[in-house]
């Protein structure tokens, strides 16, 4: 993809009403705008609305948006509180993940034993890609764990992940430390993990 | 052998990807990995996890409502 022109560049001509920059940042960003949107509302139409909301108030408070983040991130944290509101108003399945205790079940680890610490079992090997993984299921189950997420993992997941921005984003953003961010980034990949497993071993046996 | 079991590999999985963890933790790392079949597994699917979110589809804006932003952007008062 085409680097976007710098932040003060698109600013000035978002500013200068010029329409090409505009397109520029809207065809380029709402797609991951609205997956991340998904997260927080329960429906696809719902996440659309969210994301043109979005894009309401950037136009009308680009003039006053001072700078003190980058463009994206401004706009995605307006994403983000828009998203939240609407996602609080819609019945939403609670948070199942927690952001402390371990990540993987206690008791797939030996207590004692010969090896304490250390795996029973290993985890059940996942089907390759040539195995014809049903993908729209797959999709599907990864959207509904996403919402399964406490908020912040789930923003950092979506953002990390599936829309490819830098720790360093990220924690501008969330106003997170480093750590802090590795943390929620770490939690939430183990939960996707886990649910995958689950399904893939659902899929195995049925 | 070093004090690194599986219990505590999972939770460093993330760390070592993002290549945050002390150069001996990552040594030990590397060598649980080397020598673990469980742990090695469980690390390339944290790497399968991410590479599916990162197909995840994410939609463009339908025409419909492109075409109302770029007139609310039109329209915009000065
Ligand atoms: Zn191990």
């Amino acid at each position: 993809m085409d680097e976007l022109p710098v932040d003060g560049d698109l600013i000035r001509r978002l500013r200068d009403r010029d329409e090409s920059a505009f397109t520029l940042v809207l065809d380029r960003w709402s797609p991951g705008l609205r997956r991340l949107a998904r997260t927080f509302v329960s429906t696809d139409e719902s996440a659309a609305e969210v994301v043109q909301e979005t894009w309401l108030a950037v136009i009308e408070g680009i003039d006053r948006f001072e700078g003190r983040s980058s463009l994206r991130t401004w706009v995605y944290r307006i994403l983000t509180n828009t998203a939240k509101r609407r996602g609080s108003r819609e019945r939403r399945v609670v948070p199942i993940s927690s952001d402390d205790g371990p990540t993987v079940d206690p008791s797939r680890f030996q207590e004692d034993g010969p090896f304490p610490g250390h795996w029973w079992e290993f985890p059940p090997a996942w089907p390759t890609p040539e195995q014809g993984v049903l993908r729209h299921e797959v999709q599907e189950l990864l959207t509904q764990t996403l919402m399964q997420l406490p908020e912040r993992q789930r923003v950092v997941l979506a953002l990390r992940d599936a829309d490819g921005w830098s720790s360093e984003e990220v924690c501008e953003l969330l106003g997170v430390t480093a750590a802090n961010q590795r943390v929620l980034l770490h939690r939430a990949r183990a939960f996707v993990r886990g649910k995958l497993e689950q399904y893939y071993t659902q899929e195995a046996t049925s | 052998m070093n004090d690194l079991d599986c219990r505590r590999f999972v939770e460093l999985v993330t760390a070592f990807l993002e290549s945050a963890l002390a150069p001996e933790q990552e040594q030990e790392f590397v060598d649980h990995l080397a020598r673990c079949d469980g742990c090695d597994r469980y690390l390339d699917q944290i790497r399968q996890t991410t590479q599916a979110l990162d197909g995840l589809p994410g939609e463009a804006l339908s025409p419909e409502i492109r075409a109302t932003l770029l007139d609310a952007f039109r329209h915009r008062p000065r």
